[in-house]
């Protein structure tokens, strides 16, 4: 796997962990699917357990783990399935201050939604890193440098631009 | 009409600098083919049957001389010499190529247009009334919330990948001219009763395709400065609970339906109220702002009535049918808006060839203010003629090939393109129209008969709105046969109504006869004044259907019946 963020690729810090009997092998932080949470946490400190979720996850069932967990991973099953984007969204919006990172077969073209929406990092398979190098992930964010909507990434929205332009 | 600020400009260009690097990752194998093909219905163009197609998007239905006239030029050079307008009044090239592309989406935005969101499951081209800012029923002119929703939903970052395709309608006025009921989203402007604050009424779930329903309310009144906000709840309430697993049945209205409407409106008020309004909403002075390019031209003062087209029409019976027929109350006195019908006898419905766009352009812009608009049922409109200048207009049109007077009659007719064009027709549309057309073709006979809406879709998709054709006409395929099944009583207005069935379905040949049938039944049950629609709601299907049956069990329909298989 292969992971982006917006200035480029950065090596992996979490172990992925499936099965509950690898979780105390070594000291490297886990990243664990939603149903081990509770075997984690009682197994290891919170500040070194990830979760990663499906991206129909209600908010209430992550919000126990909000104000800890150092990073949340959303599952994308295929690229073309968005319901991540508004998982994000709300993850923001429920106040988690983590890396949240967008898991699974992403193309480049949604690297700026992605950001957006308040991913800070997308996790790609070897397959998808192959035939779209972190090279094209920078340029596809890039293209379009403004957006209409506001409350969306870090920068102005062009009504909020406009506005401010006339107010000078 | 609106006008691009330097921000618009730059979006657009950088929309196209994006696609052009899409279709170069394409090439060189980056994207797969899966990967590319949502990339580029987002941006309208399609793989028909026999070549790409590619949608241009005509925000809420208004253009100026300028971009028409680019338009025809782009049909010159890189299509066959035409297009064609859509039921949602956007633009369809039907020969593009794809190498070709890149540069047409250059020459679209010289002209401050785009074909972003023509396609895919995204937030669609917003559509409008398009007797806007003309109609003397309007509260409020609903262009100005059409240009904010066209940029609002512009690479909207979170719903770019919804569960399906998703299409938003807005009117201003009465009486619906823009079908908000069968959106997924309508918005109808008003006036709150107590306040007389404006505001909108909120209708979610409507839709044609595969299961038709009309929408529901979901809010009496929003006022007017909540408007993004409450659409980003709207949204993101269905992003993540509409259906995935079935593309029939994942646009919201399955959603509202499989809900129910209370726990629907119940799970966007909650995401709502979580919403940090003010953070999300448009400035108020950027609402001012758009508002105001859609001011009122400057209209000369004039009495109501002209004394030059009353005695214009008294000389010339073709002016005074045009009139008559094509002509909507305008108010501004002295002035009329007109529309100029693309369904000629035995044309395709909706196609312009590339000299009419450019005669076109002239006329619109040498008398209506530089400014046209296209409507749902696939015509265009005049929207501000001097009635002092009608003959002289209707002169020019007739030149151009524009001037048939049949608005809203039996003989102006919606389709799709069909199996002439369509990868996903089961059978043809165009040629059924054209049947229909040439056997209603007498004008005399159409007047007798007045307003009729005949829609004709393909396949179930429901492209050409058959549910809410008065007479909807379904074309299917069975045993590698085309077969035709014929609703009545569909209407896209503030009555929306679903078609119902009048019997089995009717070879390709029948189908002008078994017209003839249902509008001879309508002939002989309307009281006086009753137009056909009105005639389908007070007497019933069933003389309609006893018309129909009668029809299919004479010797002509007989044919048919021999032809069916065996239940």
């Amino acid at each position: 796997m292969t992971l982006i963020t917006r200035t480029g690729e950065k090596p992996e810090d979490y172990r992925r962990v499936d099965a509950v009997e690898d979780l105390r092998l070594d000291e490297r932080a886990v990243l664990v699917p939603l149903a081990f949470a509770s075997a984690a946490l009682a197994a290891r400190p919170a500040a070194s357990v990830a979760l990663s979720v499906p991206n129909d996850t209600p908010v209430e069932a992550l919000q126990p783990y909000l104000a800890a967990a150092p990073l949340i991973a959303v599952e994308f099953p295929s690229f073309s399935d968005g319901r991540g984007l508004s998982l994000a969204k709300r993850l923001r919006r429920a106040g988690f201050a983590g890396t949240l990172r967008a898991s699974g077969p992403l193309i480049a073209d949604q690297f700026a939604e992605a950001l957006a929406c308040g991913f800070d990092e997308v996790e790609l398979p070897e397959t998808m890193a192959n035939r779209q190098p972190v090279q094209q992930w920078m340029e596809a964010k890039d293209i379009v440098t403004s957006h209409y909507q506001s409350g969306y990434g870090e920068d102005r929205s062009i009504l909020q631009k406009r506005l401010a332009a006339r107010k000078g | 009409m609106y006008r691009y600020d330097e921000f618009d400009e730059r979006f657009v260009r950088e929309r196209v600098a994006q696609f052009r690097h899409q279709v170069e990752r394409r090439l060189d194998g980056s994207l797969s083919d899966d990967e590319f093909k949502p990339l580029r219905l987002k941006n309208g163009l399609y793989l028909q049957l026999h070549a790409y197609m590619l949608r241009v998007a005509i925000p809420y239905g208004t253009l100026n001389a300028r971009q028409l006239r680019q338009l025809a030029h782009i049909a010159t050079r890189f299509d066959k010499g035409y297009a064609h307008f859509t039921t949602r009044q956007n633009l369809q090239y039907n020969w593009p190529k794809l190498k070709d592309v890149p540069e047409i989406l250059d020459l679209l935005a010289d002209v401050e247009m785009h074909c972003i969101q023509t396609s895919g499951n995204c937030i669609r081209n917003v559509t409008s009334d398009q007797f806007a800012g003309v109609a003397k029923d309007e509260v409020e002119d609903p262009r100005p919330t059409g240009e904010l929703i066209r940029q609002w939903s512009s690479l909207h970052p979170e719903f770019a990948w919804l569960p399906r395709k998703f299409k938003i309608a807005v009117t201003g006025a009465e009486h619906d001219r823009a079908a908000i009921k069968v959106h997924d989203i309508g918005l109808r402007v008003l006036r709150h009763a107590e306040t007389g604050e404006v505001g909108y009424e909120v209708i979610v779930g409507g839709g044609l395709g595969r299961t038709p329903m009309i929408g529901k309310v979901i809010r009496d009144f929003l006022p007017k400065g909540e408007l993004l906000a409450y659409l980003e709840a709207v949204m993101r309430v269905y992003n993540a609970e509409g259906r995935r697993d079935n593309k029939y049945k994942a646009r919201v209205k399955i959603l509202v339906h499989e809900t129910g409407p209370e726990e629907f409106i119940r799970r966007v008020e909650a995401e709502y109220a979580q919403l940090n309004g003010p953070t999300i909403n448009a400035p108020e002075d950027e609402v001012e702002r758009i508002a105001a390019y859609f001011a009122p031209p400057p209209y000369e003062a004039l009495p109501e009535d002209s004394a030059i087209l009353d005695a214009a029409r008294r000389a010339d019976p073709a002016l005074d049918r045009f009139v008559e027929q094509n002509g909507f109350a305008h108010k501004q006195p002295g002035y009329v808006a007109l529309t100029v019908s693309l369904k000629p006898i035995g044309g395709v419905p909706g196609d312009m060839s590339d000299a009419q766009m450019l005669a076109f352009a002239d006329i619109a812009e040498r008398w209506s203010f530089d400014e046209l608009r296209v409507t749902h049922s696939q015509n265009l409109v005049l929207p501000h003629v001097r009635q002092d200048d009608v003959p002289a207009v209707f002169a020019a049109l007739q030149a151009a090939g524009l001037a048939t007077a049949n608005a809203g009659l039996v003989t102006d007719i919606i389709a799709c393109p069909g199996l002439d064009y369509c990868a996903l027709a089961t059978a043809r549309s165009i040629p059924i129209a054209q049947g229909i057309a040439r056997t209603f073709a007498d004008e005399a006979r159409q007047r007798e008969i007045g307003p009729l809406p005949i829609k004709i879709s393909g396949c179930i998709n429901a492209c050409g709105h058959h549910h809410v054709g008065a007479i909807g006409i379904l074309g299917l395929e069975k045993a590698g046969v085309e077969n035709y099944q014929i609703t009545v009583g569909g209407d896209a207005t503030e009555n929306a109504a679903l078609g119902e069935r009048l019997g089995p379905g009717i070879d390709a040949e029948d189908v002008p006869g078994a017209i003839e049938a249902i509008v001879d039944v309508y002939l002989k049950e309307r009281q006086s004044g009753e137009v056909f629609i009105e005639t389908v709601r007070r007497a019933g299907l069933e003389p309609f259907k006893a018309g129909f049956q009668a029809f299919i069990a004479s010797d002509e329909g007989a044919r048919t019946l021999a032809a069916e298989p065996a239940q």
